[in-house]
């Protein structure tokens, strides 16, 4: 679909518009009877509720939207150039600022002039506003991207920036350490840190089997749910039924190692029937075998406790100092005043070095031979059999490895939440750790750190769209279409950057001087 | 016996019903090589069509067996229609424009279409499993047997027959258009040299949509067989039956119809026997484990070419 100047805008125009009247009937076919007649059961019988109101609504943005795709990007009328398209985007990003900013001062103070006007106007200027900077940036960059200035600016920028691109990760690490202690930082976001940090272990530690050694595995969660289960089990039945209660505050730093240990030993027992596979048939190997772990944790009740979970998993102590409110607790021993928001800080610290033991680790394997038969196992693993590197060997380390931090991580998020439950182990988890190490780009650490803190980000965000809640009807909860909005992200973003948010590489041997490769170069790796 | 009996009808039921599905992975994934993740969620979308068509046109167990299945006909039309609607939107939105590109790519997409697909219908219709009463009942008794503890009656129920005629017929139908139709020939030789396929004047964008319409029909199909026989869906649905689908299709051959459906009659007689003689709970983990074997020791399915490996 190239951007005509044809003569024949009569034409031209009867094909959009046509083409546009098809978009509305697809659309229609597809939302008209899921979202247009809802069944519900009021009395236990099903009947159907018809709301075409919404399904109206829906199918005309989504033909106005298409029309507007056609004028301003695709078919533009012959008048229309870049120039003028970049400059309706910054308008309308203007527009969008100037609404947001007033939707937000005339919420709930005295200048609420608009809320006098009709009390929801000053959310629906807000929600104008977020809509109108997203698409005029969206029409100004791919405007931009057309002309050949537009594009040298972008470059220029891009080049301006690269050079401090090593000291974000730095800054990023900084910024890390000192978090709790940053005025203004309440638990809330020590929380939200917390479960950053977790995914960001989880995303390096698949990062090991499908970015650097290129074997898809879908089935991530299974490692996490062995280390979870193990410690939990561990601690909670079996290490004081085997040497008495006193263990208790230890457990945590005595089990680590040994749920680590369990967790790498399923992943190398899932790494022996799917040597032989590729690509998708991998994927899906690996996806259902995440999966029987998580009926086996339902079904066998007498071992995990079944869909109840196991619950008063002992937390973790600061090196046998319990953090409790007693003269032998944490705050005593120091001397501080006791508050419960010791322990989180306590747990924060544990994950933040467990996450760069996972990444120091990673680092020093990449240049070991380990890690270069695993990279070149990615690039292609017919020529690694053929220079003799034992395939079977490196495919089994890398699966043992990458479960053996998941198991970490399961071992973490267990005395986190001091319960734990089948529910948390489903293929949804696996999927987000994957989305997290491909959108931040196959192989790159800093990536999976950025996609992980974009994604959760913007999943905690969902909880605090309170706009959105003002003009929708009742009922409208932003939280239950969270999962809705990952999907969409998902695609959406595989199509805008399917190489992931880093597009640059370190190669891990280089002969005379290291330059960065464009990731473009790695290869994705079959399995 | 009887009981042997009575759970081989149970799964050849089920495995129609696998196979149908396994038919749409099969045939999209001989075609551009990828497997469409979200062809287990166009199953489910098809049966809750099934079920609001149902619903609308005010259909009821007490209407006449003739009339009954004339407007399952007309269910069914409905339901094809809409799902292929679905699936080749799917198919242009997620799946054409990473066409060629890295390999990752389509497959994170097509996770997401899956997710897409699975909230839409949790959010639109509500999470609760919709329950109906069956519409079709009555049946035929194949055996008859009276021991020391009561009665015990095989019996083959009119759902079950329709279920089995009707994933006949369709087999047959498709089979045929493959083999015979100039639609077939250009499927079969987009699946075997795309860029050939294109010099040759096949429009290989247009066969790749009717494959992924044709896929989505039997899909459709499908989850009106399902929601008719086992009388209540969910939106999640459509994850189970599509794993187990997709190791019916490997089962079977990828790329061979045939073969999907055969290997659709295995995972259904596995799962059923397993339930029936072994245990309910880790029937899941029967037909999982029953895919890592075939996929270690048969990667190229019971019907399918051993696959050579250009170096």
């Amino acid at each position: 679909m190239t951007a005509s100047s044809s003569a024949h805008s009569g034409t031209d125009f009867n094909r959009i518009l046509i083409d546009v009247a098809l978009t509305a009937l697809i659309a229609f076919a597809i939302l008209g009877p899921i979202v247009g007649l809802k069944t519900e059961a009021p009395q236990g019988g099903l009947v159907l509720q018809q709301r075409w109101g919404w399904v109206a609504s829906f199918v005309a943005i989504i033909a106005a939207g298409r029309l507007a795709l056609h004028l301003l990007v695709w078919n533009r009328p012959s008048w229309v150039t870049p120039q003028h398209v970049k400059r309706w985007g910054w308008s309308a990003m203007a527009v969008g600022v100037a609404a947001f900013v007033i939707g937000l001062i005339t919420t709930d103070s005295p200048l609420g002039f608009l809320a006098q006007i009709h009390a929801q106007l000053p959310a629906w200027f807000v929600a104008f506003g977020v809509f109108a900077f997203l698409a005029g940036a969206w029409l100004a960059y791919s405007a931009a991207s057309e002309t050949v200035e537009g594009k040298a600016a972008q470059s220029g920028f891009v080049q301006a920036v690269e050079p401090y691109g090593k000291y974000f990760g730095v800054a990023l690490l900084v910024i890390g350490v000192l978090l709790p202690f940053i005025p203004g930082v309440d638990r809330r976001i020590v929380d939200l840190g917390i479960l950053m940090l977790t995914y960001v272990m989880l995303g390096w530690g698949l990062n090991i089997v499908v970015g650097l050694a290129g074997l898809l595995d879908l089935g991530y969660v299974a490692f996490y749910a062995v280390g979870a289960y193990s410690y939990a089990l561990l601690a909670t039945i079996y290490f004081p039924l085997w040497f008495g209660d006193g263990i208790t505050p230890w457990s945590f730093w005595l089990v680590l190692p040994l749920a680590g240990l369990l967790a790498g030993l399923w992943g190398i027992i899932l790494g022996f029937p799917v040597l032989r596979l590729r690509g998708d048939y991998l994927a899906i190997v690996t996806l259902a075998f995440g999966e029987i772990i998580r009926v086996i944790l339902i079904n066998w009740y007498d071992f995990t406790n079944g869909p109840n979970g196991i619950s008063d998993i002992p937390r973790p102590s600061f090196f046998g100092i319990p953090f409790t409110n007693d003269e032998n607790g944490f705050a005593a021993t120091f001397g501080l005043s006791y508050s419960p928001i010791q322990r989180i800080i306590f747990l924060y610290y544990v994950i933040l070095v467990l996450a760069l033991i996972t990444n120091f680790v990673t680092m020093r394997l990449r240049r070991l031979p380990i890690g270069r038969a695993w990279e070149a196992l990615r690039e292609d693993e017919i020529a690694c059999r053929s220079l003799g590197i034992n395939t079977t060997n490196t495919k089994l380390t890398a699966f043992a490895i990458g479960a053996m931090f998941g198991g970490f991580a399961g071992s973490f998020f267990a005395t986190r939440q001091g319960f734990v439950s089948p529910e948390s182990f489903v293929f949804m988890e696996s999927a987000i750790i994957l989305a997290i190490v491909v959108l931040g780009g196959l192989g790159s650490q800093i990536g999976v750190v950025i996609a992980a803190i974009v994604v959760i980000g913007a999943f905690e965000l969902f909880r605090e769209l309170a706009f959105l809640k003002a003009i929708m009807p009742d009922g409208f909860d932003p939280a239950q279409y969270r999962m809705l909005a990952v999907g969409i992200a998902m695609v959406l973003i595989m199509r805008w950057r399917p190489r992931g948010l880093v597009t640059k590489r370190d190669p891990s041997i280089f002969l005379k001087e290291k330059k960065a490769v464009s990731a473009d170069l790695v290869a994705q790796g079959h399995g | 016996m009887e009981y042997f009996l009575e759970q081989l009808i149970n799964g050849i039921t089920l495995g129609s019903i696998y196979g149908l599905i396994a038919i749409g992975y099969t045939m999209v994934y001989g075609i551009i090589g990828m497997i469409n993740f979200a062809h287990g969620d166009i199953f489910m979308v098809g049966a809750f069509i099934s079920l609001i068509a149902i619903l609308a046109i005010g259909l009821t167990a007490s209407a006449s067996f003739a009339l009954l299945l004339l407007a399952l006909l007309l269910v069914l039309a409905i339901a094809m229609i809409l799902a292929s609607a679905y699936n080749w939107t799917v198919e242009r939105v997620a799946y054409r424009p990473l066409r060629g590109s890295f390999r990752l790519a389509p497959l994170i997409s097509a996770i997401g279409m899956s997710i897409v697909l699975q909230e839409f219908v949790r959010i639109a219709q509500g999470g609760r499993p919709k329950p109906m009463p069956a519409l079709i009942s009555g049946g035929v008794d194949l055996v008859h047997t009276t021991t020391a503890q009561g009665e015990f009656v095989v019996r083959l129920s009119t759902m079950q027959i329709i279920i089995i005629v009707t994933t006949l017929a369709l087999m047959a139908l498709f089979t045929a258009l493959i083999t015979r139709t100039s639609l077939g020939r250009a499927q079969r030789s987009c699946e075997q040299d795309m860029k050939m396929a294109s010099l040759l004047g096949i429009d290989v964008n247009k066969t790749i949509s009717i494959t992924f319409i044709m896929g989505a029909s039997l899909a459709a199909v499908a989850g009106l067989m399902f929601f008719l026989r086992y009388g209540v869906i969910d939106f999640y649905i459509g994850f189970l039956a599509g794993v187990k689908a997709f190791t019916a299709a490997v089962l079977g051959g990828i790329g061979s119809i045939p073969g999907a459906m055969l290997g659709g009659l295995v995972m259904g007689l596995i799962e059923v026997f397993w339930s029936a003689y072994f245990s309910v709970e880790y029937k899941d983990v029967a037909s999982f484990a029953m895919l890592a074997v075939v996929l270690i020791f048969l990667p190229q399915g019971l019907l399918g070419k051993p696959e050579v490996e250009k170096v």
